[in-house]
């Protein structure tokens, strides 16, 4: 009895795979070329002009970034970026004491609220530096995490 | 295909829907050297993700080596209601790709 309920577990979760499978939007077709410039850049301002076009940021305390005082694990440091800005259509996250300080950019719907949470790699105490595009001009916020051990597996 | 790498959550709370999810993934920096070997492992990490709701778009992400293994994401937006429909999916640099949907009740 128990082997036949598992079995049309099994069946009906797979048939839900395939119409997965079939049925999504691939982020390629969505989002423009992945921006390598940007990600590979080990400069912040080459980083910001890669992803956002402009290195020319406003700083704002309408950007909250919540990151823990002292990273215990340099490889998983929890972020958690929101702003109050209005129309945020992007929000994009970098340390700047990376060797490639980019980490992640979010493009955002109108709908989308502005705050994103995500956990960064960072390879030593530095900033954490939250960039947020709203109605065309960059507004930024950082804040510095202490982390004992690295992260980037130098 | 990668399959069942994406664990999503979708909790609706008035029109507002809060999507939390966790991707197991390795994502590879390419700086790693392997201790027995000597070489670099290869870089492997999630590149694009997109978030839909009811096919349209409500996220999209592109993420670098600096993001951590089995990455987290969390976000929110609103106008949803129960029984849209939130889709979740990645590709990476080796061409590797995933999607899981969700059903808001």
């Amino acid at each position: 009895m128990k082997r036949r309920v598992f079995l049309k577990g099994t069946l009906a979760s797979s048939a839900v795979a395939v119409a997965v499978g079939a049925g999504i939007l691939n982020p390629r077709q969505v989002l423009a070329a992945w921006p390598k410039p940007a990600f590979e850049a080990k400069s912040m301002q080459e980083a910001l002009n890669g992803a956002l076009g402009s290195d020319l940021t406003d700083p704002s305390d309408a950007i909250q970034i919540k990151a823990p005082e002292i990273a215990e694990n340099g490889a998983v440091v929890p972020v958690t970026v929101s702003t109050t800005l209005a129309n945020a259509e992007s929000i994009s996250i970098l340390a700047d004491g990376n060797p490639t300080p980019l980490a992640a950019s979010f493009a955002l719907a109108a709908n989308t609220k502005g705050s994103v949470s995500t956990r960064i790699k960072m390879g030593k105490t530095s900033n954490v530096v939250a960039v947020v595009k709203s109605g065309g001009k960059l507004y930024s916020a950082r804040k510095e995490v202490k982390v004992t051990i690295g992260g980037c597996g130098g | 295909m990668a399959k069942g790498t994406i664990k999503i959550k979708a909790n609706l709370s008035g029109d507002v829907c809060n999507v939390k999810s966790l991707i197991k993934h390795v994502m590879e920096t390419g700086q790693r050297k392997d201790a027995k070997t000597g070489k670099v492992i290869p870089a492997h990490f999630i590149q694009e993700l997109s978030c839909t709701h009811n096919g349209k778009s409500v996220l999209s992400a592109n993420w670098g080596t600096a993001v951590s293994a089995n990455p987290y994401l969390s976000f929110e937006f609103s106008g949803a209601k129960p029984g849209d429909k939130i889709v979740l999916s990645w590709s990476d640099n080796t061409g590797d790709s995933d999607s899981a949907e969700v059903t808001l009740s």
